[in-house]
């Protein structure tokens, strides 16, 4: 593992609390870690600070020291350092720590100040909170009972300004809702780099607005709702669907490519009903690809794959499978890299025990890297494969060696991890030559052809761990429940090692566990690199193993949002 | 006691008979003389002769113009940038207009030793949209002085290069506020930018060292130049040096530029002696000393306090008419010498009225970035408005000051106080007028009375 | 967007006025060449001045609807700024104003009738001294009562004929 550099650090007091904070650091951050909490609107911890919601409003003291000596002025009352308090109020979030920085959050001059701002921005808002979208996650709603006036002074005529106004396939805007904090502006211009959204006209008749003619349409545009502080901003999908206070929040990793972006699965009673990032400052920010966000909706998909066979009758057969073809070198192996690090070592134990190290494959899947959270390699855990010693050379995107081994009549059985074998170079020909058992969530030719099909979950229904191009080990959760008729893929590779080592001759493995703690004994005492860790103790925003014994490696990933290869990615023709 | 002569240096060619804004009619009446013997001294030696003249800059705040110029970062190796503030747009207020059209050669001149004194390269000046001649005639002079050698590259048989270009703002008051400006310079809309970090003199225009200055105060420079920053001292008053432009308008005789020593004249001598007095029948209200933002002036109030005078501190008891025109002494009462704006109201003005006219140029300016300035100035225009052609009620008094008492000291720049500034002073020192006005409006208008909202 | 050759070289040029890296100061500069052109800001000037620029179009929008002497319509062929602010007020602006409205029989923000002009208020012009103060085009005209302001119309009427 990998530890993080020792940041400067400076000390400030809030609201008398005394904390060392890194350098750089703002008040409302420095607050944060007093758990001191500075309310803000236009702020966000990932975009250029502008200032203009006047929502952090502080009062603020410097520690006093004699203009001419410069030495420290001491309070005789206290017989501390006497602190100069600045006479107005200043802003958290653009107001950077100073050594011995003194800050009020709740003196009655930032009581006045909040209490001021939030009736502003209330009286050109619509009010309509029970049938807000936002209701619940709405940081208007939520400082309004904190600082409101609870009563209406303003009986002008409020602005009227467009309402649900489509901004883009995915995103609604209804602008009297806006507090125009310029957030989903700044992201954008700064993060998306797609400059699309503005203000109109100017003062209180400030609009926000996408291009005439133009669309928020490019693969980051949700985030925009995620940052919006009110109901502004809303998912077309998920609008007015449920309400999210009912829904559970679980952690889970984007499988799209080998970014890895961490998300939150919101779900109810078996359902997902959104999926979005979770802040990891190491990787994807605050920010995941909208794509991510749609990939719950094959959890129900049509083409699932059920059984209603029991298991072990599955299992059995293959059994049956594996024993008729007992020549070594007969059964090949195909594992994944969508697979979790777990799903892995148990792959490669299965490849071991059929007498398959040698013709284990895996799948390569390259796409074009965004630059920003989807990078080239959209397996999410080639880097698991290789940790685990699955795979020792990164994997290609036709099994040819497979082709020719089947061609050559030395393959009689190829066991599938979830890869569709049409799909990856080998003709019909040669699949036919070839019994299959095949392990997958969807319907697909292989598994359509194969003798033997084990229905296994997807990476919202079990638990398990990614390595991402960071080499950063990162765990998800099981959100919801797989359907009946599916099975955790560590309890069919588990069985299915051990219907494998029965049929050797030579001694078979103990009992192969299938739950991630003693799975985790197993894994930490098989691959050093994963030394002390366990799948309970694995941070929630991951760890950096040590990537020494692979540098070498050709990775096609190219630069993506804190990521940068180590040496230039190789070009690949896609 | 008799108002003393005007004293014009900057406004001595004004309205001049056969002044014309060319170079030849310049150079005739001795231009570009000042510049010429500038650029043969340590650039430092003219930074020191401002810093010694005490110059306060003469586009609103009054800051000093020497510390302004010793705070640009000179050692980020960015390139410095001048900017000229001729956006002239405080309501109340015109005396760039003036300079510009009719003498720009004393701006060229002025703004050329100003940028070799602080190794500027390249100068803009930021005109506002309004004044499209303005903008022709600065181009034109530009151009001449540019052909004569005094802009542009290796001026005057130098080695030292600047250009000096015209940029053309388009209607909107903010451009004033010198990062507004820069934001516009920049062409963006002219959102001021928060401080920290972004303080002109480090990060202004292109994220680089910028001064930013008034028309006006850079014809002082020229001026201190040729006669030196301890003779500019003797002129006005300690701590207000030099002369004020006051452009007085509104309930007066004889509306227009004047220009004193500053703090050598008083408010009743301005506008009683020089101005010729309240027009026929009329008796004056209320003054606005300089610049609608400025607070509002009843006349009646007496102003109790104790004043430095030399090393002395001696009391001071004074009526509106008392009150020495120059930046302390009106900070002193409560409000301020700004841009020199004074604009007069006699007795036929209603002071909700009146009110409601400024609140409805602040809610049209208010650039709308931040919070309490954006609905603030909105909603006290509504109020205004409300009261004069809808329904008025006895508590708006109290709303209007509430809801303006939340604006200042919680906004990115000063328009947060320029738009505030006038309905707290209103209220607090007509607050009668505007609890009266329910039953004020059902009675007749004052004969003379005009519409104003 | 079809802009006269002499237009186009004045946009090169003012182009030049800023930095290499920094062209899109020349946003205003832009927009004012091509309103003097055209007469108003057409729907393709985003996009247009965007591509010059090296910009995105809503940049350029978010500019022309800040300031309040872009317009994106045409407008009469003569525009009537009347100063609104206080000092102006104080002497009778408003005044003003409603007789040139009655003038060209027409309402503040229209296009009169006769498409001779469009009337509208404006914010302090920097001329209190001589208030109040109407901005005809280019052109400050002063101390304008509802005589002058009659006497105004008068000329901008019997010129209109002449055309
Ligand atoms: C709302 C606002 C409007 C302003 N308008 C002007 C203006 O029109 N002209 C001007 O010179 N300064 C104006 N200022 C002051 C400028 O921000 C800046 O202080 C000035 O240009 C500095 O020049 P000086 O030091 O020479 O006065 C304004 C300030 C504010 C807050
Ligand atoms: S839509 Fe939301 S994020 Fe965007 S400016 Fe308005 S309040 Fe802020
Ligand atoms: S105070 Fe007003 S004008 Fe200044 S930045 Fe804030 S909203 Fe804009
Ligand atoms: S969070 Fe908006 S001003 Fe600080
Ligand atoms: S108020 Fe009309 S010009 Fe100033």
């Amino acid at each position: 593992m990998i530890a993080p550099p020792k940041p400067d650090l400076v000390t400030v007091n809030i609201d008398g609390k005394e904390i060392a904070v890194p350098k750089g650091t703002n008040v409302i951050e420095a607050a944060r870690l007093v758990n001191v909490d500075v309310p803000h609107y236009c702020y966000h911890p990932k975009l250029t600070i502008v200032g203009n919601c006047r929502m952090c409003l502080i009062e603020m003291g410097l520690p006093a020291v004699d203009p001419a000596t410069k030495a420290p002025i001491i309070d005789p009352a206290t017989g501390k350092q006497k602190i100069n308090w600045i006479p107005r109020p200043q802003i958290g979030c653009g107001t950077n720590v100073s050594p011995g920085l003194h800050v009020k959050t709740t003196s009655p001059m930032v009581k006045e100040a909040r209490e001021g701002v939030m009736e502003f921005l209330l009286i050109n808002h619509p009010l309509d909170c029970p049938i807000c979208d936002q209701a619940g996650e709405c940081k208007l709603q939520e400082q309004s009972t904190g600082y409101g006036r609870g009563y209406s002074r303003f009986i002008e005529q409020k602005n009227v300004k467009p309402k649900r106004t489509q901004l883009g396939p995915r995103v609604t805007l209804d602008d009297e809702r806006c507090i125009l904090c310029s957030r989903c502006i700044r992201f954008s211009k700064e993060v998306a780099k797609d400059d699309v959204l503005g203000f109109v006209d100017r003062g209180s008749y400030s609009t926000l607005t996408c291009f005439p003619g133009k669309q928020l349409a490019n693969n980051y545009s949700l985030n925009t709702v995620d940052i919006c502080p009110v109901g502004a901003l809303t998912s077309t999908d998920f609008r007015f669907k449920m309400r999210v206070w009912f829904l559970k929040q679980t952690n889970s990793i984007d499988p799209e490519s080998s970014v890895g972006a961490n998300t939150v699965v919101w779900s109810r009673e078996g359902q997902i009903y959104r999926v979005t990032p979770r802040r990891n400052d190491e990787v994807n920010d605050t920010w995941m690809a909208d794509s991510g966000r749609e990939l719950f909706k094959a959890v129900n998909a049509p083409d699932r794959l059920a059984t209603t066979a029991s298991i072990d009758t599955l299992v059995a057969q293959a059994a049956a499978l594996f024993k008729a073809n007992s020549t070594p070198g007969a059964i090949a192996v195909v594992g994944s890299g969508r697979s979790s690090v777990e799903e892995q070592f148990l792959t490669k134990q299965l490849a071991a025990a059929l007498n398959a190290t040698a013709s284990t494959h895996l799948v390569s899947r390259v796409g074009q890297g965004d630059k920003l959270l989807i990078s080239a390699d959209r397996n999410p855990n080639v880097r698991g494969a290789l940790v685990t010693g699955l795979i020792s050379a990164l994997p290609s995107q036709k099994l040819t060696a497979l082709a020719a081994a089947i061609d050559a009549g030395k393959i009689k059985v190829v066991v599938s991890v979830g890869e569709d074998l049409a799909a990856v170079g080998l003709t019909a020909a040669q699949l036919a030559k070839v019994s299959f058992v095949y392990l997958g969530t969807h319907v697909n030719p292989t598994s359509a052809a194969a003798q033997v099909v084990l229905p296994t979950l997807s990476v919202f229904e079990k638990n398990g761990t990614f390595i991402n191009q960071q080499f950063r080990l990162q765990k998800f959760a099981k959100a919801v429940p797989g359907p009946s008729g599916a099975t955790d893929d560590l309890i069919v590779l588990a069985k299915l090692v051990t219907a494998a080592s029965a049929r050797l001759s030579s001694a078979p493995l103990a009992a192969i566990p299938s739950d991630l703690g003693s799975l985790w004994k197993l894994l930490a005492a098989e691959v050093p690199v994963l030394g002390p860790i366990t799948y309970a103790n694995l941070p929630e925003t991951g760890l950096l193993l040590d990537a020494t014994p692979f540098v070498a490696l050709p990775f096609v990933e190219g630069e993506t949002l804190h990521f940068k290869p180590v040496a230039p990615a190789v070009a690949v023709t896609v | 006691m008799a108002a003393p002569a005007q004293r014009r240096i900057i406004f001595q060619h004004i309205d001049e008979p056969g002044y014309s804004n060319d170079l030849a009619c310049y150079v005739r009446n001795g231009g570009y003389e000042v510049l010429k013997k500038s650029v043969t001294r340590p650039p430092a030696e003219l930074i020191d002769e401002v810093k010694k003249s005490g110059l306060r800059g003469r586009g609103g705040a009054g800051f000093p113009c020497g510390v302004k110029w010793g705070l640009v970062d000179r050692k980020s190796g960015k390139p410095i940038y001048l900017i000229v503030n001729a956006d002239e747009s405080e309501p109340g207020t015109f005396k760039d207009r003036y300079i510009m059209h009719q003498d720009p050669h004393q701006l060229i001149e002025g703004t050329m030793i100003s940028c070799f004194a602080n190794n500027v390269k390249q100068a803009y000046i930021y005109i506002r949209g309004e004044m499209p001649h303005g903008a022709r005639i600065l181009e034109k002079a530009i151009a001449e002085a540019r052909a004569a050698g005094f802009v542009g590259k290796n001026i005057l048989g130098t080695t030292y290069s600047c250009d000096i270009f015209v940029h053309r703002g388009a209607g909107a008051y903010i451009c004033g506020e010198e990062t507004g400006l820069i934001e516009s310079l920049e062409g963006k809309r002219a959102n001021p930018r928060i401080k920290p970090p972004y303080f002109p003199a480090v990060l202004g225009l292109y994220q680089c060292p910028t001064i930013v200055n008034n028309v006006e105060t850079l014809c002082h420079v020229k001026y201190i130049v040729e006669h030196g920053g301890d003779a500019y001292t003797k002129v006005g008053t300690p701590n207000n040096t030099g002369t004020r432009i006051f452009c007085v308008s509104g309930h007066v005789q004889r509306p227009g530029y004047y220009e004193f020593e500053a703090g050598k004249i008083t408010l009743g001598q301005l506008l009683y002696e020089v101005c010729g007095g309240p027009l026929p029948g009329r008796t004056f209200k209320a003054v606005i000393p300089g610049g609608s933002s400025a607070k509002i002036l009843r006349f009646g109030e007496r102003f109790k306090g104790k004043r430095k005078v030399g090393a002395e501190m001696v009391d001071y008891d004074w009526g509106v008419e008392d009150v020495p025109m120059d930046f302390d002494s009106l900070g002193m009462i409560g409000t301020m010498g700004g841009s020199g704006g004074v604009i007069v109201m006699d007795d036929t003005v209603n002071m909700v009225e009146a009110l409601a006219n400024i609140n409805a140029f602040y809610s049209h300016e208010s650039c709308g970035q931040c919070t309490p300035c954006r609905e603030g100035s909105l909603w006290m225009k509504k109020i205004t408005t409300r009261m004069v052609h809808g329904q008025a009620r006895n508590e708006d008094a109290a709303l209007l000051k509430s809801v303006a008492d939340q604006i200042p000291g919680r906004t990115i720049c000063a328009f947060g106080e320029a738009c505030s500034w006038p309905t707290q002073s209103f209220i607090a020192k007509f607050g009668d007028e505007f609890k009266q006005y329910p039953e004020t409006k059902k009675t007749a208008k004052p004969a003379g009375a005009h519409e104003l909202v | 967007m079809n802009l006269q050759p002499a237009t186009l070289q004045s946009i090169d040029e003012v182009i030049t006025h800023y930095p290499a890296d920094q062209k899109r100061s020349a946003t205003l500069p832009l927009l004012h060449l091509i309103q003097e052109d055209i007469g108003y800001l057409p729907p393709e000037t985003c996009e247009w001045v965007a591509t010059k620029l090296g910009l995105q179009p809503i940049n350029v929008l978010e500019v022309i609807t800040f300031y309040p002497m872009f317009r994106q319509k045409p407008i009469g062929r003569r525009h009537i700024k009347v100063c609104r602010t206080l000092s102006c007020a104080l002497v009778g602006g408003y005044k003003t104003c409603e007789q040139f409205e009655k003038e060209f029989n027409t309402h503040r923000g229209d296009i009169s009738p006769d498409g001779e002009v469009t009337i509208d208020f404006v914010e302090c012009l920097a001329s209190c001294g001589t208030a109040p103060v109407v901005l005809i085009d280019d052109d400050l005209h002063e101390k304008v009562d509802c005589a002058k302001a009659k006497q105004l119309s008068d000329q901008i009427k019997a010129e209109a004929k002449k055309r």
